[in-house]
């Protein structure tokens, strides 16, 4: 696994780096930005649809659904009559549904999180402890050797290669 | 102010540990070691030994269960709330208030345990199928709680984790040896890439949308214990808003005390500004009116219906035996925090602590007058009784307020107490903003 990145103390800065890297031909799927915050520059945040909220609404639906089994199926299973009310009674039965269908979507949410956002998987080439430093990295990685040139331009003054 | 020194000030209390920080710990860890001694002794005797008596069966330990779960209420909603309106204020106060309320769910959850006497049982709560051919009731208020602090904790849980992976990656990329190792697991290869800070805010939003009803909803059902019970003052429409507002109140109290000692303890002062108490005492100056318009609609309508069973209750808490704890009551929700806060000048950081280390008494006293005085008064004055907390009771509800600050101390130790990413994002939205 080997990369090619630079480090910039400013996003416009990052945002030229990217530009640059376009002009040479990388396309931006092969373009890593990395930052300890969030970027605020619209080329570099290259934002695309992560369907969170639809994943979010299906994991609730879900949640109601088991919610809704659960309080009916199963009170029916083992029926006990407590204070005149019916063996399924709705009012409660929709209390249970709600806590459900919010914990299906909050779950949902959370592994949508890691999978869209790829966590969990092992680490980048690409990595320095500066970019805690409010530094953003610019880089590519697996670079093929024809380009390796063009990138290093293109990158600028304090190019680092890694090769690991 | 640089990023390099945000980064610096805020990993500083996990790097260095001073003699005062074990000296903390070991003084709280006695003080829970103390309480659990107690609980272990309260199994082995039987629960006889704490003062629940007929017809009193709910007391110390039900109201620490509705006074922690009240607690809970200062963090995620808070800082939900605070996410969803994008107040840059609350950019250092989130993570102390989320904090919260995951360790005052826990503890609030252990109460029904320990109520229990036997908690080696409390799977029977617990829907599964089983040999017993039991099943939990679900037209149980009870089984409501369970679901109900269940969902709340689990999703407070996920709030005050997702946006703590950054700062978990800050510490990995920044350390070496053990540290490195135990952080970067928990960053779970967090790399700072556009599309992960995207997937991140994009999930808080959701999460700050779901939470609040959620927690809405915990402290409604906590209420319902008492409202679906036909007990004198407990039967009442207004207990579901009522409860909520005080839990809001209480753990706004909590925050500020938190963020006080924080802010004392960990040299955080550059970061907790008057500002933010000032804020925050606002908010709970405006919860502690809000307390008391509910408390006078509960209580003038009681009056006003003139329903003997309700009038002896009423008429306990007004003047009779339980009147020194009402009057304190009062004087500690709203006379105390209304003349602290109301009055600009006297709104500082002492000021705001003053007046919710008050509302913290005043709404544990507040939770224990919603379940005594109506339970030793009962329709009939053949089922009337008395209550006297024993040592036992006494001891555990002090350990948990122990068992609450090691907590909160050590994960103050292990975690950054304050969000340094956000923090960071902060600080580029002022520069932005000029």
């Amino acid at each position: 696994m080997n990369g090619i990145y630079a480090l910039y103390a400013d996003a416009i800065s990052a945002e030229h780096a990217v530009e640059a890297l376009h002009t040479a031909g990388v396309v931006d799927r092969d373009i890593v930005v990395m930052s300890s915050e969030p970027i605020d520059v619209a080329t570099l945040r290259r934002e695309r649809s992560t369907g969170l909220f639809w994943i979010a609404a299906a994991g609730g639906g879900v949640g109601g659904l088991v919610g809704l089994w659960l309080t009916t199926a199963t009170a029916r299973a083992w029926p006990l009559v407590t204070g005149g009310m019916p063996i399924v009674a709705w009012w409660p039965t929709l209390i249970v549904v709600f806590e459900l269908t919010m914990l299906g979507g909050m779950l949902a949410t959370a592994t949508a999180l890691i999978v869209t956002a790829k966590l969990l998987r092992r680490g980048s080439a690409l990595n320095s402890p500066e970019i805690a430093d409010a530094r953003i990295l610019v880089g590519v990685e697996n670079p093929p050797d024809d380009m390796v040139g063009a990138m290093e331009r293109a990158l600028g003054a304090g190019c680092r290669r890694v090769i690991s | 102010m640089s990023r390099a020194r945000i980064v610096n000030d805020l990993l500083r209390p996990l790097r260095d540990t001073t003699w005062r920080f074990y000296a903390l710990v070991a003084v709280l860890a006695g003080i829970v070691a103390l309480g659990a001694g107690t609980w272990v002794y309260q199994m082995s005797q039987g629960l006889g030994l704490a003062g629940i008596r007929w017809p009193v069966f709910w007391a110390f330990y039900v109201t620490n269960f509705v006074f922690w779960i009240g607690i809970s209420h200062a963090g995620t909603l808070i800082s939900a709330i605070l996410r969803l309106v994008n107040a840059q204020w609350r950019r250092p106060v989130t993570r102390c208030a989320e904090v919260i309320t995951v360790f005052a769910l826990m503890i609030g959850a252990l109460f029904p345990l320990i109520h229990l006497g036997r908690p080696w049982l409390f799977f029977y709560l617990i829907p599964y199928p089983s040999e017993r051919g039991i099943w939990p009731n679900f037209r149980s208020p009870l089984v409501w709680d369970f679901f109900a602090i269940m969902t709340y904790l689990i999703g407070s849980t996920l709030f005050l984790f997702l946006p703590t992976i950054p700062d978990f990656a800050l510490v990995r990329d920044t350390s070496t040896g053990w540290r490195r190792r135990l952080y970067g697991g928990l960053a779970i290869g967090w790399r700072g890439t556009p599309q992960q800070w995207h997937c991140l805010e994009s999930a808080m939003q959701i999460m700050a949308i779901a939470i609040v009803p959620v927690a809405v909803s915990v402290h409604t059902i906590v209420s319902f214990d008492f409202s679906m019970t036909p007990v004198p003052m407990w039967h009442s429409t207004i207990f579901g808003p009522y409860f909520v507002t005080g839990a809001i109140f209480s753990g706004i109290a909590a925050l500020i005390v938190a963020m006080a000692m924080l802010r004392r303890l960990l040299r955080l002062e550059e970061y907790l500004h008057r500002v933010h108490f000032e804020n925050l005492g606002k908010l709970l100056l405006l919860m502690s009116l809000l307390w008391t318009y509910f408390i006078f609609a509960e209580r003038l309508t009681v009056w006003y219906g003139n329903e003997s069973s309700e009038m002896v209750v009423l008429r306990s808490t007004q003047h009779g035996e339980f009147a020194p704890l009402y009057w304190t009551m009062i004087g500690c929700n709203f006379i105390v925090p209304f003349t602290i806060l109301s009055i600009r000048r006297l709104r500082t950081i002492s000021g705001c602590v003053v007046a919710s280390v008050a509302v913290l008494a005043g709404m544990w006293i507040e939770r224990f007058l919603i379940i005594v005085p109506s339970l030793a008064h009962k329709y009939l004055p053949y089922s009337w009784g008395v209550y006297r907390p024993r040592p036992v009771e006494i001891l555990i509800t002090i350990s948990t307020f122990a068992g609450m600050g090691l907590l909160y101390a050590l994960f103050s130790k292990f975690v950054p107490i304050i969000s340094i990413w956000e923090l960071k994002a902060g600080e580029s939205h002022a520069g932005a903003q000029g």
